[in-house]
């Protein structure tokens, strides 16, 4: 994995690799939304906050693994990085 | 009409001696006969049956495609007093074998081109069935030459079986994956034709359509309600059958004015039967039943055919038609809900009960459950299956459709899905259908069926086939975001599967078994 590459671009690899196989990578943009599409169902978030805790070496509180922090890759990233730089 | 015939062959009798010359049965540009010479091509047969031993009580099978032999068959093997099994004439004859085995038949009228094969697959069988091979069938031909290749049998009466003797077995498919064999009496046809009759006010004059296969029950009303009025029908094969701008010729051709099939067949008559290329002014009546008719493609259908009257019809093969629902026309643009099932058949009785089989209130959802003379008495050779499908109440008899409904302010039935078409899902209840409901609002999506798989980690998955118009991929994304516009997020499919068309079984139905197994 390139270390320069960009958070949005790991997640959006990820995200296409484990719950979109087959998609179109051009279809998946960093405000489409997750959750309440239900790309992200609860045993996908569960595996998505396994991925964020591994890959970026943060901690994600149950009450963050939600719509609001999780919908979009933005808010996801955004969540990556306000961890990080805590 | 009068004093009704007890047996379901009695309508042919009384046709055949009040218009004896008028034309039975149609095969397009092929052949017909008279209702005088289909009564006496099936007495020839029936005296064959009866000199070979076949009696009430006893089973015969048929082999045979779809024809004025079949038809001719059929009613020489009542006129025996047996109930005849037709089978699938496109199915292999693995499968074909086992029905015939599994009801113990008596006698085989198999066309030719078909005897090697299920002579192999029937094997070692403990009473030898009595075989008539047609050389041919067509014109009713076929069974005249093999009926002519013995001396002729003495001529003996017809069989009064009495009403609550077998007239047919009609095998459909089980969930175990091995077909079951519905069982209907005289009194359960007889009752059906003369309800038939009577609502859609058949005439004389009328010409059905036959576009269900015989082994399929929506044949009984083709075959029988125009035989009880002295009508015609008009034979639509397997091939003909599924060819959708000769489809819209030959209804033209050959004025048709009673049709009915199952909705699927009608939906490519509306996207590619060029409908506009031919006049129906006989058209005057459309029936549907079989499945759910997605309101887009009935709209587009009314459109193009304005002017026939169009009827909702509802009943699984135990019950024949229980419920019935007129199309108020034009549909709305804005419609996308199903029509509803409508109102229980006058001749029957319905009760619609939750999970401890008590009756629910008006407004709440439970299982549809009806009585009366149309029922199945049972599951060929299957007691236990035979007694789950029933429930005992007010010392009657009601069957379990298995399907749930919802009674409307109005009275009349709306139909929510198959009881096993529900799945629960973190919890939440999901009506597979109503998944599809949504995704046929999608434009550029053609065909959608949802089914449910295990999961081992989630429980279930729900998965949606689907055929677009274009053929064009759909995004996986985009049909999710779709989804949610619409359905709460447990209820969006977990996968999309494209498909150029959705697998059909042989009645034309999205075959759901088919998209369950791992693909």
């Amino acid at each position: 994995m390139s270390l320069t590459r960009s958070t949005e671009e790991t997640l959006k690899q990820f995200i296409l690799k484990e719950f979109l196989p087959g998609e179109d990578p051009n279809e998946l943009e960093e405000t489409t939304p997750l959750v309440s599409t239900g790309i992200l169902d609860s045993l996908a978030t569960l595996k998505l906050v396994t991925f964020l805790e591994d890959e970026f070496g943060i901690s994600v509180a149950p009450h963050e693994a939600d719509e609001e922090h999780l919908n979009t890759i933005t808010s996801i990233a955004n969540l990556v990085h306000s961890k990080r730089g805590r | 009409m009068g004093d009704a015939p007890a047996a379901l062959h009695g309508y042919l009798a009384r046709s055949a001696e009040r218009r004896p010359d008028h034309v039975a049965v149609v095969e397009p540009g092929l052949a017909s006969i008279t209702y005088r010479e289909l009564d006496r091509l099936s007495d020839r047969l029936r005296d064959r049956l009866v000199a070979l031993g076949v009696g009430p009580g006893q089973r015969v099978g048929l082999w045979i495609p779809k024809t004025i032999d079949s038809v001719a068959a059929i009613l020489g093997v009542l006129k025996a007093g047996a109930a005849y099994v037709p089978v699938d004439p496109t199915a292999p004859a693995l499968r074909n074998a086992y029905i015939l085995r599994d009801c113990a038949v008596s006698a085989l009228l198999v066309e030719v081109r078909f005897e090697s094969a299920l002579r192999q697959e029937l094997g070692p069988y403990s009473a030898e069935p009595a075989w008539i091979v047609l050389p041919e069938s067509g014109g009713g031909r076929g069974l005249a030459a093999a009926l002519e290749q013995e001396t002729p049998a003495p001529p003996t009466p017809t069989a009064d079986p009495g009403p609550d003797a077998l007239a047919y077995v009609l095998y459909t498919s089980g969930s175990t994956g091995r077909p079951k064999g519905v069982m209907l009496t005289h009194r359960a046809a007889t009752a059906f034709v003369e309800w038939s009759a009577e609502t859609f006010d058949v005439r004389v004059d009328d010409r059905f359509s036959s576009h269900a296969p015989f082994h399929f029950d929506l044949s009984i009303f083709d075959l029988y309600v125009p035989q009880y009025a002295g009508a015609s029908v008009v034979l639509l094969g397997e091939e003909r059958g599924r060819e959708p701008a000769g489809l819209a010729a030959l209804i033209a051709n050959e004025r048709i004015s009673i049709w009915y099939s199952a909705p699927s067949i009608l939906t490519m008559l509306a996207q590619h039967g060029r409908l506009g290329s031919h006049e129906y002014e006989r058209l005057r009546m459309v029936l549907f039943a079989g499945e759910v008719f997605p309101v887009a493609h009935l709209r587009l259908l009314a459109t193009q055919l304005p002017h026939p009257r169009y009827f909702n019809l509802y009943g699984p093969t135990e019950t024949n038609v229980c419920t019935h629902h007129e199309v108020p026309l034009p549909i709305p643009d804005e419609r996308v809900e199903p029509f509803p099932i409508g109102r229980v058949c006058s001749n029957l009785r319905g009760v619609v009960v939750d999970s401890t089989d008590a009756p629910v209130k008006q407004g709440e959802e439970g299982e549809l459950c009806v009585a009366g003379p149309n029922l199945m008495t049972g599951y060929w050779n299957l007691p236990e299956q035979t007694l789950r499908a029933f429930l005992e109440r007010d010392n009657e008899r009601y069957y379990r459709t298995g399907d749930v409904v919802v009674e409307e302010p109005d009275g009349t039935l709306r139909f929510l899905g198959r009881r096993d078409r529900m799945v629960k899902k973190r919890g939440y209840r999901v009506e597979l259908g109503e998944i599809e409901a949504c995704l046929y609002r999608h434009p550029e999506i053609l065909e959608a069926a949802v089914v449910a798989l295990p999961d081992p980690a989630a429980g279930v998955r729900i998965e949606a086939h689907l055929a677009t118009r274009s053929g064009q991929k759909l995004s996986l994304i985009a049909t999710k975001r779709f989804c949610s516009e619409h359905l709460p997020v447990y209820m969006i499919p977990d996968a999309v599967k494209l498909h150029e068309a959705l697998p059909k079984t042989s009645t034309d139905k999205v075959d759901y078994q088919k998209l369950r197994e791992p693909s």
